[in-house]
């Protein structure tokens, strides 16, 4: 077996089901940052039947506030940030069509029933390697929500973008079995 | 009375700045890599190797470590013949928010905690003063991100606990910390003192080298014993599972009073950063 598998966006289910947990994935394509602030303004849209500024369908949201980016580079340093803030918003936007989200740390089970019945999946990538992960950022474009700074929603192109499989569609999770060995 | 200018003192902080957030101490790189040689999981194996690469990349591009460059905190240690020409506290926390901006690290600042309504800032960090005995100022900067910090805790035990008890207690404070506080971890351990000297203890401890050793050997006993139960717990290196949970433990104590044994607890990430400055 390959060490990698690797993936492009938009992610299809269909891509997504034969992932396992533990599994490690190279990412190319695009990945929607957004933490706290910007999941909140997400969730109030959607519960006001609002439509989003950009289509989640078959995207990936990376839970992120990257560093500001030193002169001649795509950004400066950024990694995961703890993905169990997002959790209460979560169930949301796997409705509104989210395929995946890239974060580090344990996920609420109302989050892991949800990521089952969407048949999404949970990616953490390196914690605390936001300077590796910066190299694996192409090029950076504001989508939303701008007055938010690094919590704004940016789409970051990606190529081999390192992540690791933490909840799979069938609900696998690594966290859980971390502690059994 | 020998008099140091703001200047010397901006500088020096600045440099700190610099240096804590874009070079992972000698000492945490040595001991990542003697992890990677000894961990038993393969995904473990390659976390770890991550990590090491990331400090690599981070020291070659004048890049932050992690994109939460924290609160910065400050220890300074002023001799009793040493005057600063301006106001110590207030010198160093200007001068830790201008170095800040100027190297591109994110303002991860909160004004104010309960209303959030202020907008995000670069100032100020913690700043601890220590006057000790001599003529030089020496500095430790210590960004700490909240990831880690967040899990830290704190109990007030019985003077008649058993030693288990407390053991019991900062290893499940580890546990608990789980995959979101970025292990593997270097514990920091504050006992006795007030509730106040126990937590700063705690976070003091964690400025210590991991290759140096506890002079007291009793506590350094207590230290290997701790350690080796963290590793235990399999959490493993960013919570996939392993060997390797904590990178070091270390124990700063001072008196308290008969009635009371505060015991605090100080996660910190893997991303330990600290940088030192004699002046
Ligand atoms: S806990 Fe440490 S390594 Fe993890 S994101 Fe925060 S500062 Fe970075």
């Amino acid at each position: 077996m390959a060490e990698y598998i690797t993936i492009t966006t938009p992610v299809s289910r269909t891509m997504l089901q034969p992932l396992a947990c533990g599994q490690q994935v190279r990412l190319n394509g695009i990945l929607y940052t957004a933490r706290d602030q910007a999941h909140r303004r997400m969730a109030q849209l959607l519960a006001g039947k609002k439509k989003l500024p950009f289509s989640l369908e078959n995207q990936i949201i990376y839970y992120c506030g990257p560093n500001p980016a030193p002169a001649g580079r795509a950004v400066g340093a950024c990694g995961p940030t703890t993905s169990g803030r997002m959790d209460a918003f979560t169930p949301a936007l796997l409705s509104a069509g989210m395929a995946a989200m890239v974060g580090k740390g344990e996920r609420s089970a109302a989050v892991i029933a949800a990521i089952r019945r969407h048949r999404a999946v949970y990616f953490a990538t390196y914690s605390g390697c936001g300077a590796l992960l910066s190299q694996h950022v192409q090029a950076v474009r504001l989508v939303c929500f701008g007055d938010l700074g690094t919590e704004a929603v940016y789409a970051f192109a990606v190529r081999d973008f390192p992540l690791i499989v933490a909840v799979d569609a069938r609900g696998g999770n690594i966290y859980e079995q971390a502690g059994q060995a | 009375m020998r008099v140091i200018a703001a200047r010397t003192v901006r500088d020096a902080v600045e440099r700190l700045v610099l240096e804590a957030n874009t070079r992972l101490r000698p000492d945490v790189r040595a001991a990542l890599q003697t992890a990677a040689a000894r961990e038993k999981k393969k995904i473990g194996r390659a976390m770890l190797h991550a990590v090491a690469e990331n400090a690599r990349v981070a020291a070659r591009e004048r890049l932050a470590i992690c994109q939460d460059t924290g609160l910065p905190v400050v220890f300074a240690e002023i001799g009793h013949r040493v005057a600063v020409a301006e106001p110590l506290v207030e010198l160093i926390k200007r001068a830790a928010a201008a170095a800040y901006r100027r190297y591109f690290f994110r303002a991860s600042i909160q004004p104010d905690p309960l209303r959030r309504e202020k907008k995000m800032s670069y100032f100020p960090g913690v700043v601890h003063i220590d006057i000790v005995r001599g003529e030089r100022l020496r500095l430790w900067l210590l960004p700490k991100g909240f990831g880690c910090e967040n899990k830290s805790q704190l109990r007030m035990f019985n003077p008649t606990a058993p030693l288990a008890e407390v053991e019991n207690f900062i290893v499940e404070s580890v546990r608990s910390a789980g995959a979101s506080a970025c292990p593997p971890f270097v514990v920091g351990v504050g006992i006795g003192g007030t509730q106040d000297c126990a937590a700063l203890l705690a976070k003091k401890s964690l400025l210590r080298r991991l290759n140096v050793r506890n002079r007291d050997q009793w506590l350094a006993g207590l230290e290997e014993r701790l350690l080796r139960r963290i590793n235990a717990l399999g959490v493993g290196p960013f919570g996939f599972g392993g060997s390797t949970t904590a990178l070091g433990v270390a124990v700063l104590e001072q008196p308290t009073h008969i009635a009371g044994l505060p015991v605090a607890v100080n996660i910190s990430c893997h991303a330990l950063r600290s940088a030192q400055a004699i002046i």
